[in-house]
This record gives structure tokens, sequence and C-alpha cells, in this order.
């Protein structure tokens, strides 16, 4: 096959960028396309930035975010009543909220989402419901599931110090069952303030209509101090780490990380290239190798988190049944020894640079995950970066990669965990 | 001084005269029928192939599924891995899935790449070759990832309800084994990819923005081919008698799959439209009275959700949640509650309001891109429906009364009438 090459066809996501006197960043990305208007609001806070003894906060705070407002007892009511939908995700990084509703009604997503980041209403009643929710949510996802567990296991295994530690959910259930009304708000007004926060306004909007806007409601709303982040870092590992346990699950399971960098480094695009190299699709090369021809494990996947701060390159597969977890363990080094010694192919180093531009194709179809993109990369720098992201995937040659690769797997940088079913 | 108790005005989502993209519809040359919706920015094309080749079709438990899975997985001249290399070299994602009725390729690829994939797509549904090998390892991993998903409350409940709706003989009550795995075999697959695609008929829809020429590509490619319309058997129902079950899955469960579910007719029945709003009032959005009670005021779960089943033969309206076990009958006291006032009051007509602006404000961001707009288009022609059920729905959003829901309450959301189960 010959290089198709990358033409750069993409439009490039145009957005108008200011900031309010209070500090709010707003960036407006109008697309007439549409009859719909997406408001999203990102705050700079994850689970990353909670106390190691009340974990899961900031994913609890996210719920609470709905319980109302100072002025507005009920945030989703009138949002439903405008013909608009929402939702929210935390990670270990960041909080996001998202609104699509008929632009016509685009006032009410700024009414909404102003006066709850004035300040909530803290109610009890509120607390002790979401803290059940969330306990349901825990125990849903994680504890009645078999391989729940998983990352939590290794993540404590993986990381001695910096906060990525703990899961978004938090380490245990005790942690939001104990959650108090004084944490809440002291939290509230550290996190949520507007000099914190990144607001998007995308789709059939104007700037000028946005501008007016985001004065009169975000305007007044005290600017808060910019949170300085100074977490632990991790430091360096220096020495494997192995971790085995035994639980009620049919499947033996290997779950393998390594320390890799963070999303800002210069190394972060022949990482997310690597991970595709190995994991990605039904060509990938531990798919292929180890799945359909040794017929080791009977499903493999390779990823990353993309992490703000260091993250890690994980690698999980369940077992075919009768095969020792050593001998699988070492097909897969021998995989990694491959991308470490020799150079990648012209051609698979295309193919996923393909796959990584028709991924950004379909995505940037949604408005909705253009705002949340734009807010995304201001929050790391500078939302414009969104636009050069695709040029950095297609500069990444097949050495960079395979730099990543001695880089990354090395043993002394490895976290090994073997998830084994009890007889 | 801005007064943020007062709400800005709103215009009401009930007021906007929605308006559904025509579909284009062509007819390749040996007739196979294919509908386009030519819209978007980007340059990016969806195309489905849907075949009568869904599990209605087949007289072997797993065969049309198997069938379905295994098209990508080697033809007369090339590998499984080839085949997955030149999907994967373009960028393009080829999916399959298999239904009651239909069985489907999906491909998403850039608009530049359809011309080198369509030969692709051509071999495999013309040539597909379903080694032995592949099958033996198919086998294998799907009987794996099954005992992983039977040790999940919420997987065991979803094929328990599904029976006692329709007959574990029912395509629509049916499930998999490691029994039925184990007793596939590839000249059966071979029969029934020889019936059920080289010799069948596909639909076709694509959407996307559409390049000059498609038509007469896949005119080249699809419209020379044999296949003729296939008519699907029609199976007869066997629900179940006894209609509560409690199940123990696992021991150490900490939640139950909670699912009750009734009979209830298909898109065509008059009453499917209205119901569809009375169901958001219930449970159909995350403002529903199930998702404000058992969630919002109680904390029982983390979700909970009623919804219609969207099956051509016959449905059945299913409520479906995850409740800590100490909380599990009062989840089911609550919803039953529920039910109670839907038939014994009518909705008031503020929350009318909200749930009719609710559904024309989703209804209109859905109608934004070629995706969506497709999948509408899908979801009617393959019930046999066109645009006037789309328009029908909108007229029933906007004036159905509260008393045309409480009747229809007190039709369908009678106890009596719904299997109640609940899986730990």
């Amino acid at each position: 096959m010959t290089s198709l090459g990358l033409p750069l066809l993409f439009a490039m996501i145009q957005f108008e960028r200011f900031t309010l006197s209070n500090g709010l960043r707003v960036l407006v990305h109008p697309d007439p396309s549409t009859p719909m208007a997406v408001v999203n609001v990102l705050y700079n806070v994850g689970a990353r930035d909670e106390d190691p003894q009340h974990t899961g906060f900031a994913h609890l705070f996210e719920h609470l975010m709905f319980g109302g407002s100072l002025q507005i007892p009920d945030y989703d009511e009138p949002l439903q009543m405008a013909g608009g939908e929402n939702n929210a995700y935390t990670t270990n990084d960041l909080t996001n909220y998202y609104i699509q509703l008929p632009a016509d009604n685009l006032e009410t997503a700024f009414w909404l989402e102003s006066d709850r980041m004035l300040s909530l209403a803290f109610s009890e009643k509120s607390l002790a419901t979401q803290r059940k929710v969330v306990c349901e949510e825990f125990k849903e996802h994680y504890l009645n599931k078999p391989y729940g567990d998983t990352w939590h296991k290794m993540r404590e295994l993986a990381y001695q110090v910096h906060p990525y530690r703990w899961m978004t959910i938090g380490k245990e259930l005790s942690h939001i069952e104990k959650a108090t009304l004084q944490q809440v708000k002291s939290f509230f007004f550290k996190h949520y303030t507007p000099c914190n926060a990144i607001l998007v306004v995308a789709g059939a909007v104007d700037t000028t209509r946005v501008k007016s806007l985001a004065e009169k409601w975000f305007g007044d709303i005290p600017s808060g101090t910019v949170y300085n982040r100074s977490l632990a870092t991790e430091p360096k590992q220096t020495a494997a780490r192995h971790l085995t346990i035994e639980a009620s699950v049919p499947l033996d399971m290997l779950c393998k990380t390594w320390h890799m960098g963070a999303r800002q480094d210069a190394s972060y695009h022949a990482t997310d290239l690597l991970t595709d190299i190995l994991g990605g699709g039904a060509s990938s090369r531990l798919y292929h190798t180890l799945v359909k021809e040794q017929q080791l494990f009977s499903s493999i996947d390779c990823y990353h988190f993309a992490s703000s701060d260091p993250g890690l390159l994980a690698i999980e597969g369940k077992l075919v049944k009768g095969v020792s977890i050593e001998k699988a363990e070492q097909a897969l080094t021998g995989q990694l020894q491959k991308v470490m010694d020799d150079l990648i192919g012209e051609n698979e180093v295309q193919k996923v640079k393909n796959k990584t531009e028709s991924m950004i194709a379909f995505e940037d179809m949604s408005v909705m995950s253009r705002a949340a993109s734009l807010a995304y990369y201001e929050l790391l720098g500078d939302a414009a970066e969104m636009n050069s992201e695709l040029g950095k995937y297609e500069a990444v040659t097949a050495a960079a990669i395979r730099e990543q690769a001695r880089t990354i797997f090395r043993e002394e940088n490895s976290n090994t965990l073997y998830y084994m079913a009890s007889s | 001084m801005l007064n943020r108790t007062q709400a800005p005005p709103i215009v009401d989502a009930v007021a906007y005269q929605l308006h559904l993209k025509p579909v284009t519809r062509a007819t390749l040359d040996n007739g196979t029928p294919v509908y386009m919706i030519d819209a978007g920015a980007e340059e990016v094309l969806q195309l489905e192939w849907i075949y009568p080749a869904g599990n209605s079709y087949e007289t072997q438990n797993l065969v049309a599924a198997t069938v379905n899975f295994l098209l990508r997985n080697g033809t007369s001249t090339k590998t499984a891995l080839q085949i997955n290399e030149a999907i994967d070299y373009y960028g393009a994602y080829l999916n399959r899935s298999c239904f009651n009725e239909q069985a489907l390729m999906t491909l998403h690829c850039m608009s530049r790449h359809i011309e080198a994939l369509l030969p692709l797509v051509r071999e495999l549904v013309i040539d597909a070759v379903m080694p032995e090998d592949e099958l033996q390892l198919y086998r294998q991993n799907m009987k794996q990832r099954l005992e992983v998903n039977l040790r999940k409350a919420d997987f065991v409940a979803g094929r328990l309800i599904d029976t006692y709706l329709f007959g574990s003989d029912h395509p629509y009550g049916k499930f998999s084994s490691a029994e039925a795995f184990d007793a596939l075999e590839r000249s059966t697959l071979l029969q029934f990819y020889e019936t059920h695609y080289r010799q069948a008929q596909p639909i076709l829809f694509v959407a996307g923005k559409i390049p000059k020429g498609l038509l007469s590509q896949l005119n080249r490619y699809f419209g020379d081919l044999p296949g003729a319309p296939r008519t699907c058997p029609l199976h007869s129902i066997e629900p179940a008698t006894q209609k509560k079950y409690r199940i123990n899955n696992d021991p150490q469960g900490v939640q139950g799959a909670i699912r009750l579910a009734r009979p209830f007719p298909n898109r065509h029945h008059p009453d499917f439209i209205p119901v569809q709003l009375l169901n958001a009032v219930f449970g159909g959005f995350f403002g529903s009275r199930l998702m404000s009670n058992i969630r919002e005021d109680k904390g029982y779960t983390y979700g909970i959700h009623s919804y219609l089943l969207n099956l051509q033969q016959e449905g059945a309206w299913m409520i479906s949640t995850e409740a800590g076990t100490e909380v599990t009958e009062a989840t089911l006291t609550e919803v039953y509650r529920e039910m109670e006032r839907l038939r014994n009051e009518p909705i008031d007509e503020d929350e009318l309001l909200l749930v009719r602006n609710y559904m024309m404000g989703g209804l209109l961001g859905d109608l934004d891109g070629p995706f969506q707009l497709v999948g509408r288009w899908k979801n009617l022609i393959l019930h046999g429906l066109d645009e006037n059920y789309f328009y029908d729905t909108i007229r029933t959003i906007k004036t159905a009364s509260a008393a045309d829901l409480q009747a229809l309450a007190n039709r369908y959301l009678q106890p009596d009438a719904f299997y109640e189960l609940v899986v730990v």
C-alpha cells in the first residue's frame, strides 16, 4: 500500500475569546448550521485535588451542583421547560458541565449556570440524598461487577504519593458517607469561582450577544482566588511492582501499567500512537498476535488516560482458560520488546495516523463535543491548540514511537496485577 | 440590580414547527433500495447495509449472530488480518450487528476513502468463508465473555425478563449459552450466509457529506448482486404465566437488578405515540417521576428508566434499575405508587408543558446531524412507516391532553400486567 498522506482537509474550529473582569474566560464558537446552543462550563478541579481522607468529593460535589442554587430552587426543571438537556462528568483532572438547548432559550442556560457559580443552596436534604445516590453508583460500577475493583488496586500500586492513586468515585464508600455540609461549602468557595472556570458557548449564537449575556449574568460574581495546584510529584519508579489478588471471578486477568508523560508533554502524540499500534482495533499487534495467533488472551486492550499530570499506559487482558498467566505475560513482553527493538513500518504508522484523523473528524461532528474540546484545550493552556492537534500527530515519526516504547516499557517502570480466579 | 429569582423569558419549544429533512430514495440496477441523507459539514460518511439476516430467520440458536460476526473474518482471497488491516489503514470503522429481524454492516469513513472501501465490503457480503479456526476462536472467546457476563446481575436480569415476555423459543426471548456456542457448525453458518446475505437483497442507508458519483459507485459494487427481498417469518409469542421472580445470582451481591415489564403493541398501534409522552412523564428522562422520586428524593438508585421496546412484531413497556439490596422492595413499592398516581390523578398542566417542551427540544437537537437524521428515517422505513408517523408524533406531543394520558395509564399501567424481577 502506498501512503495516503494527510491532506489536512479539516475545517478549523473558529472561536473568539474574552475574559470578564472577574477572571472568567469565555470562548464563543458560532455554528449557524444547528438550531441549538451549547453552554459548557469547565471547572479546574478534579479528584486529584481531594484530601486523601475525603476522596470521591469532587464527583459527589458534581451531583450536588444539581441540588438547587442560591436563588433557583431547582436546576433541572426550568432547563427542561426551556427544551434543554444537561449532564456533567468528573475526572481525576477536571469537572465539566454542559447544556444543550434550543438557541432561542440561550439566556436560560446563562441564568442557571451563573446562579450556581454564584452560590449553591447547600441543602442538607440534597447532600443526604446524593450521598446515597453516589454510594449506589459506587456499588453499581465498582462493587457489583466482576473485576470492578481492578483500578482501585492498580492505582494504589502504581502511585505512592500522587493523588491519581484513587479513582474519581473515591477510595471507599465511607469517605462519601461521611461527607459534611461544611466540607461541601469550603470546596465550593475554593474551586467553583469565575477565575477557576472556563465558559464555552457554541452553536447558533453570536459573539456580541454572548458578550452581553456573559457580562449580565456572570459579570458580578466575585472572582474568587486562583487555585494554585501544588500536588505531590510522584517519585520516579525504580523497581517493578507486583500484586496478586484472588477473587470470585471466572477468568484470570493480567493488568499492567507503566508511567508515561503528561498530556502536555512533547512525547504525548507519539505515545498515543504507540497505544494504537499495540491495542487499537482488530489489526493491532496485541490483538492479532496474542488473541488470534497464540490464543493466550480472550481479549486484550491497550490504552492510556491522557492525564494532565504524568499518567499511566495500561494493558489489560483476560486469559484463555488453562493458560498460565506467566506464559501470557511473557508473550506480551515479547511483543513490547519488538516495538522497543524494531522501527514500526511506514504503513503501520500511517494506519494509526489515519485512524486518529477520522476519529477527530467524527468527534468534531457534534457541536457539544467541539465545545467540550475547546474548554479542555483552554484548560491545558490554549484553545487554539485544538486546531494544531492533527498536525502534531502527522509529525510523529516511527523513531519517536520507538523512543517512547523504550522510555515507557522498562521493567523497573512497570506495575503488574495478577487478578486470579479463586478455585 | 439583576433579579436572579426571575427566569428569563423562554420560547416554548412546543411552538416549533419541526421539519423532517426528506430522504432521497434511489434504486440500484438490481432493485436494491438506497436511502440517502446528504448533510453535515465534515467530510465523513456512514453507510449501512441492512440484510434480512436477524435471528428471526435462524433455525438454530446463535447462527445469525455468528454469521454476522464472522463476515469480516476471512474471504477466499483475504485472511481476517488482511481485511482488518485494510479497514484500519483507511481509518475506517466497519461494525456488524445482529438484531431480531435485521443484521447490519455499518461503515464509517472519511468521504475520500469510500472508493477504496466499497470493493472490500462487496467482498465480505459475497465471498466470506467463515474459516473453521476463526469459528473455533470465536466460540472460545464468546463462551468466556458469557461466563463473565453471567456474574453481572443486570445482564442476567435483561435476559430473563425477555424470556418471560416472549418465551425462550421466540427470537426476542432466546439467549446464548455455552452449549449453543458449542453446537455451532461451519456448514450451517455457510448455508445461512448463502440464503440471507448472498441470495438476499439488502437495504442501504447512506448519510454524511455525500461525494459526487457515490450512487454510481454503489451501483458498480452492489448493483449486480442477485439478492431478492425476504419476508421475515413470524414466531409465536409464549409469555410466562408466573409474574413475580426473585433470583439469587451472586451471594456477595450488594445491589439488585430490577426489571418490570408488560407486553405492549408495536409502533403501528395508535397508543404507541401517546404512550411515549406518558412514558416520558413516568420514567423517560431525568426529570421523570421515577427519577425524581426514587433517585432524587429517596436516593435508592443511581438511575431508573422506563421505555418502550422498539420491536417489530410486538414490544414491551419496561422499567429498569439497579438498587441496593436493602431497598429493592422499597423501590418496587415506589414504582407501583407512581403507576397508581398516573392512573388516579391527571398530570398537572405545568408538568405536562415541561415534558412537551423537553421532548420537542430533544427532537430539534436530534434533527441536527446527518447520522441522527438517517437513524430516524431508518427507524421509520424498517417498521414500514413514513414521515406521517413523525408528524403524528409531533402533533401528539403538542396536543395530547392530561385526560388522554390518564386513560392510557389506566389501560396500561396496571401492576397485574407486569412481570416483576429482581436479580441479586
